[in-house]
């Protein structure tokens, strides 16, 4: 498995994260030295084999819908580094 | 007070032979004298500690005391607990003060324990080293020049060197277990579902686990007393009635049939390692117990499957930290993306990105099949080779890593390397059954480990298995040099 610059790109743009262009190629290297580990998985034989997704086998739980701690709203704001009255602010996103 | 179990502490609480504000002082004067040169704890708050402390001699007074009330505990860092900082070793939450306490953090104030400071992490329980974290790198206190393990090697170094009396860790792939055979303890991860993952910082959520790090195995069943419960805030919690773990553990194991996997004494595993488990065996062999060989035959591919779903649960749970509600924010950005991918290129370490990449790249278009569900199929194999195991035996016996503590800087350039660190725990993790690492002997005077598994919510059984192993035996006393 080789990666190309672009393929980096791709990969570190999906995951939200910028890359150094210096830092590319040793990025892709480390990657693909895992995904070399990871291709171990290919030999096995896995026909008719269910997919595991969890540890057990467990059903999602409900409960009532209910308030248990409160208004936390000035509490959750505090930790935000730019908010207005009761809104986190980001960056204009509409025109 | 260094060499009281959590039991001689307790009855000397009760006894008022010193009370809970004189024994925090004494662990916080300790850390004082050695945090500085093994950085087990990222944060401490003294004044708070001792507010807890001083309710805890209160409840004391009033006749409501605990098994742990009164008792300092270190916090591994990936739990939050209200008013503390909590940063899961990483700089994207390094001004994050919990707004909220976790489900772990909570049933260990209402027993009344003392919260003596968050200890140091690989970032975000990602590193098999304690070199990934934000705050520097942990050292082991058996020999300042190597690693503890990871990710809770502040953890492990906290209560190696004597600066804690107990603390807790989490596992996704042998976090407790690893760092507890690298610094001479005993580290138990619970079955997946036994304890709650509420307000525990999410690596991957399917394999992540809390559970104790202590001296004793009696010492852990102690903690997993507290730690345990049916909680409705995590969808995973299981409901089961709550056991008592001191209960059973002093039930004598004979006729115990202990299966020893072929698999684990391969390739890989240091001679000297091995030689020290099998003398292990021959112990249990004196005391009782029969020996039948077993094997695991996909347990090779566990490393492999791991390094699909571990990432791949990672690149989504990691999603959140985008710099809009809380933790890290780079400064300067000209739009929305801009913001995100550069709080996030800024905020998180090498390693962290390494496996978001990772995961994100065996989930996208088109690889998914060729990955992800791959590996979930062969998880299953795993998981179906445990069921297999435990048709022969109660339990399985093997090391609880391929090597002893090794020198900082050994294998931090090469994660390949890094991973193997987990090569015998890993497994569990994926099938989600609990596991045990304790002392077993030393090489080259550092400690090994001996791992013990068992089947799911069995940790009763292994508590009891590990605690008459100590009983009869003294690996667990020994302590590093230099921190009486």
């Amino acid at each position: 498995m080789k990666f190309n610059n672009d393929e980096i790109k791709k990969i570190a743009h999906l995951a939200r994260i910028n890359i150094n262009e210096l830092e590319i190629g040793q990025v892709s290297e480390k990657l693909e030295g895992i995904l070399g580990l990871i291709d171990q998985m290919t030999k096995v034989n896995t026909d008719n084999i269910e997919p595991m997704a969890h540890a057990l086998d467990i059903t999602q739980p409900l409960r009532e819908d209910k308030v248990t701690e409160g208004d936390i709203r000035e509490k959750s704001l505090e930790l935000s580094k730019e908010t207005n009255q009761s809104l986190f602010i980001v960056p204009r996103v509409i025109e | 007070m260094i060499n009281l179990s959590l039991k001689e502490l307790s009855d000397s609480l009760k006894e008022k032979k010193f009370s809970s504000v004189e024994l925090t002082q004494f662990f916080l004067d300790r850390l004082d004298l050695y945090n500085s040169s093994i950085n087990a704890f990222i944060s401490f708050d003294k004044d708070k500690s001792l507010a807890m402390a001083r309710n805890a001699d209160a409840m004391i007074q009033e006749g409501r005391q605990n098994y742990l009330t009164g008792i300092p505990i270190a916090q591994k860092d990936i739990f939050c607990a209200e008013g503390w900082k909590t940063s899961c070793g990483s700089r994207m939450l390094d001004n994050f003060i919990a707004p909220y306490d976790a489900t772990v953090i909570s049933k260990f104030n209402e027993v009344g324990a003392v919260n003596l400071g968050k200890t140091n992490m690989d970032e975000f329980a990602m590193g098999s080293s304690n070199e990934t974290s934000f705050y520097g790198n942990v050292k082991n206190p058996w020999d300042i020049k190597a690693v503890p393990g990871g990710s809770s090697g502040g953890s492990a170094a906290a209560v190696a060197g004597m600066l804690a009396p107990a603390a807790t860790a989490t596992d996704t792939g042998g976090s407790i277990r690893q760092p507890a055979s690298l610094c001479g303890l005993t580290g138990l991860k619970p079955t997946y579902g036994l304890v709650s993952r509420y307000g525990m910082i999410a690596f991957a959520s399917s394999l992540d686990q809390a559970g104790p790090m202590c001296h004793t195995a009696e010492d852990c069943a102690a903690m997993l007393n507290v730690m345990t419960g049916h909680d409705p805030k995590d969808s995973t919690s299981v409901q089961r009635e709550k056991e008592n773990y001191l209960k059973g553990i002093h039930d004598p194991i004979k006729g115990l049939k202990i299966g020893i996997p072929k698999e684990f004494f391969s390739e890989g595993l240091e001679p000297e390692i091995e030689k020290i488990i099998e003398q292990g065996i021959d112990e249990y062999k004196k005391l009782g117990a029969e020996i039948v060989e077993i094997s695991l035959p996909n347990n090779h591919l566990s490393i492999p499957v791991y390094y699909v779903i571990a990432p791949a649960e990672a690149s989504s749970n990691l999603s959140r930290y985008d710099g809009v509600r809380y933790g890290y924010r780079t400064k300067e950005y000209d739009d929305l993306m801009d913001m995100y991918c550069k709080t996030r290129e800024e905020g998180f370490g090498n390693e962290v990105k390494r496996r978001i990449m990772i995961g994100t790249y065996v989930l996208s278009a088109g690889y998914y099949d060729a990955y992800y569900l791959k590996a979930q199929k062969i998880r299953r194999l795993i998981s179906e080779d445990f069921k297999k195991a435990f048709e022969k035996c109660d339990v399985i016996l093997g090391p609880s890593a391929p090597s002893v503590a090794f020198p900082i800087g050994d294998k931090k350039e090469d994660p390949l390397k890094m991973y193997m660190q987990d090569v015998y725990t890993i497994s569990t993790n994926l099938a989600g059954l609990p596991g045990l690492s304790m002392p077993a002997g030393l090489m080259n005077n550092l400690p090994v480990g001996m791992q013990l598994i068992g089947n799911y919510f069995s940790e009763a059984k292994l508590l009891n298995i590990a605690n008459i192993f100590q009983t009869n035996t003294d690996w667990h006393n020994l302590s590093p040099k230099g921190f009486e």
